[in-house]
């Protein structure tokens, strides 16, 4: 993966004061993202506007589509064009955008989504925050594929994780969604931006080759197939349907496993470079706690009255939610007496953690239904009863 | 030279085909190939660098026409043919962008992008193939279905009222807006070099014989009955009242261009406003200097 450092156009560098919003917005702009097409919703309108107005100067595209089914196609077109593209959106635009999700994964074409979640289903609560949209991110689009999720969980990550989208999105030609909530989307807290020569960023993997060998779904020894972009006169076909390197159609069983195991592969493969977590006083831990996103942050308080009252309490924080990090939780799995899994819904991720923990250990779920983050004191009360 | 080759007979349109996908889809009698022979004999004449042009397609029949042209193209989602080529045109304004899908994708599923992209004044050309049904899916009712006329999901008839194509459009702002038949090829090859030179949303709607579904299902005979029709029927009237150009069950078929006019895109808008207002700090995007 070829290595560049920002265009200090992009890069508001210095210290400042802004909500999660306006993070993500900074963020995209320091990762080199000149294209934007978006849809109003609470909690994430704050994103689109922060970027209507900063777009100018920096030179690049903010257009408001007529829907979020519009701005996930334009995205598309956009990526195609050679451009970094963003969006920004929350559940019921979430939901729309699910079907050109499914043609970004198809064409294998790198572009960020953050998704601000609020409480659903439906309309729910457009002002209040959840994390409702975890397993959705992961399978809400139809068939078979594997996309990248990270969960920042302060203003400060929202910046730092939507650089790593763009970057992990270019380098495995996937879409890359940064799950943040209305919490973080609205919290304000110190933001510090590097200058543009300390911020690293991934340059797409471009073809350089003779023009009539590309084969834009052929995979690289990495798995990622090279990409070029529409105009530089190597005439390619990119479709939706199930399609062999070429990029032409063929409706087969056979073409299918091939397609379909490529989408899948070339990120589970490479799961161990793109997981991330934290661990604090993981070992000799007898309960752990996994979190992410707002939730992680008020584990903490949780996990400091635990350890007071005299219970070995670690602490893992998802930052890379999608791929799992399942090889780490079967570890711990068997060093463990418990997991316990907050989080703002009725049971999403700890589900994978029991999946991953192979009936090692029982992880015990902390739910909520949305509207507010968890009450400290009922993480706490988790961890008593499993420690008992 | 070897006997082979001295005598070897190549397609005309060759060079604009991916040949290796030939034999195509489309039924005997299907219209869309004649669009799309159009098409390439514009793409010929108009000596345009065709490395810059990309044709995006839905889903559908006419979908597939992406597939078949050797061109940067894109076989997109069911109607979102237009705002995908917003995208790709937006991404890169040195691009040509041709959206080519059917009535259903275009005005179906995607009439809401139809009509976003065309005030926008998006500069893109839309090229759609009205073959009054639905006709990958097996032939059901669809926007732009004549009342009266049998579907597949209209067993009794169409009851419900068709969209009125070019008067959408110009309604939407298209600054181009013409009608034809796949009778029509001479002229459809001239509005579509007409339309690539124009730097705004410009519309082209060609009625093309659906066979197999539509015509078979409504006992119309076979595609010389339908291009009969098209003969008999049709009407040239440019600049007429896109208001009156409602297509009745078998009825007459104005066709022509109703619409040619000059107003700045959605580029120049977006340039010219943040220029006058940021003055010299906004650098206008896709301009080169």
């Amino acid at each position: 993966m070829k290595k560049v450092k920002a265009d200090p156009k992009g890069v508001l560098a210095g210290a400042h004061y802004l909500d999660g919003d306006f993070a993500l917005a900074e963020g995209a702009l320091a990762a080199g993202c000149r294209f934007f097409a978006g849809y109003p919703i609470t909690p994430s309108t704050e994103t689109a506007e922060r970027f209507s107005e900063r777009i100018p100067f920096v030179g690049g595209v903010f257009i408001q589509m007529e829907d979020e089914l519009a701005s996930m196609a334009a995205l598309i077109g956009a990526s195609w064009a050679g451009k970094k593209a963003m969006s920004v959106t929350s559940g019921p635009g979430f939901s729309l955008m699910m079907e050109n999700i499914g043609l970004a994964c198809m064409m294998e074409t790198p572009l960020v989504i953050a998704n601000v979640q609020r409480g659903g289903p439906s309309t729910g609560l457009p002002t209040l925050t959840g994390q409702q949209d975890m397993m959705q991110v992961r399978w809400g689009s139809h068939g078979d594929y594997e996309i990248i999720a990270l969960s920042p969980d302060s203003p400060q990550e929202c910046f730092n994780l939507t650089i790593d989208a763009f970057n992990l999105s270019e380098t495995y030609r996937v879409p890359t969604f940064v799950m943040t909530d209305e919490c973080v989307g609205h919290m304000n807290e110190k933001v510090v931006i590097p200058p543009a020569e300390e911020i690293e960023l991934v340059e797409r993997k471009w073809y350089e080759g003779p023009k009539d060998k590309y084969l834009p779904y052929k995979p690289d020894k990495d798995l990622v197939p090279f990409m070029i972009k529409a105009g530089d006169g190597y005439r390619f076909h990119t479709t939706g349907l199930t399609h062999d390197e070429r990029g032409y159609p063929v409706i087969n069983a056979e073409c299918q496993n091939v397609c379909v195991s490529h989408l899948v592969d070339k990120i589970k493969k490479n799961a161990d470079k793109i997981i991330r977590y934290e661990e604090d006083e993981i070992d000799g831990a007898e309960i752990v706690v996994v979190s992410y996103g707002i939730t992680s942050r008020v584990t903490t308080r949780a996990v400091m009255q635990a350890r007071k009252a005299g219970i070995k309490v670690g602490t893992l924080r998802l930052i890379v939610v999608w791929p799992f990090p399942e090889k780490r939780i079967k570890e711990l799995a068997k060093k463990i007496k418990a997991f316990v899994v907050p989080e703002i819904n009725y049971g999403q991720i700890v589900y994978e953690v029991e999946r991953c923990a192979f009936g090692q250990a029982p992880a015990i779920h902390v739910p909520h239904c949305g509207g507010w983050v968890h009450n400290p004191d009922d993480i706490f009360k988790a961890i008593k009863e499993a420690a008992r | 030279m070897k006997a082979e080759e001295r005598f070897e007979v190549k397609n005309p349109m060759e060079g604009f085909l991916r040949m290796d996908r030939i034999p195509h889809i489309w039924c005997p009698g299907c219209g869309i190939g004649v669009v799309v022979t159009s098409f390439a004999d514009a793409l010929r004449k108009s000596k345009m660098d065709l490395d810059k042009v990309c044709v995006v397609s839905g889903i559908g029949c006419t979908g597939r026409v992406a597939g078949y042209i050797k061109l940067d193209s894109f076989h997109s989602t069911h109607g979102r043919a237009i705002p995908f080529a917003t995208g790709l045109k937006m991404g890169n304004p040195e691009l040509k962008v041709v959206v080519f899908s059917g009535d259903g994708d275009i005005v179906g599923i995607g009439g809401n992008h139809f009509i976003h992209a065309a005030r926008r004044n998006m500069d893109i050309l839309v090229i759609c193939v009205n073959n009054f049904n639905y006709a990958m899916t097996g032939g059901q009712v669809a926007a732009t279905t004549p009342v009266m006329a049998n579907a597949s999901t209209a067993p009794y008839g169409n009851f419900e009222y068709p969209f009125n194509l070019p008067y959408l459009a110009e309604a939407s702002g298209a600054t181009y807006v013409a009608r034809w038949t796949a009778l029509h090829l001479r002229r459809v090859t001239m509005s579509i070099q007409e339309a690539m030179a124009k730097r705004g949303f410009s519309f082209i709607e060609v009625i093309t014989p659906c066979v197999t579904l539509y015509a078979r299902r409504n006992r119309l005979g076979d595609g010389l009955n339908l291009m009969k029709y098209y003969y008999e029927k049709s009407e040239i009237q440019h600049g007429a009242d896109t208001r009156t150009l409602d297509i009745s069950y078998q009825g007459k078929l104005i066709v022509g261009k109703f619409v040619d006019k000059e107003k700045p895109n959605f580029l120049d808008c977006m340039n010219v406003h943040l220029g006058k207002v940021l003055g010299e700090k906004y650098k206008p995007y896709g301009v080169k200097p």
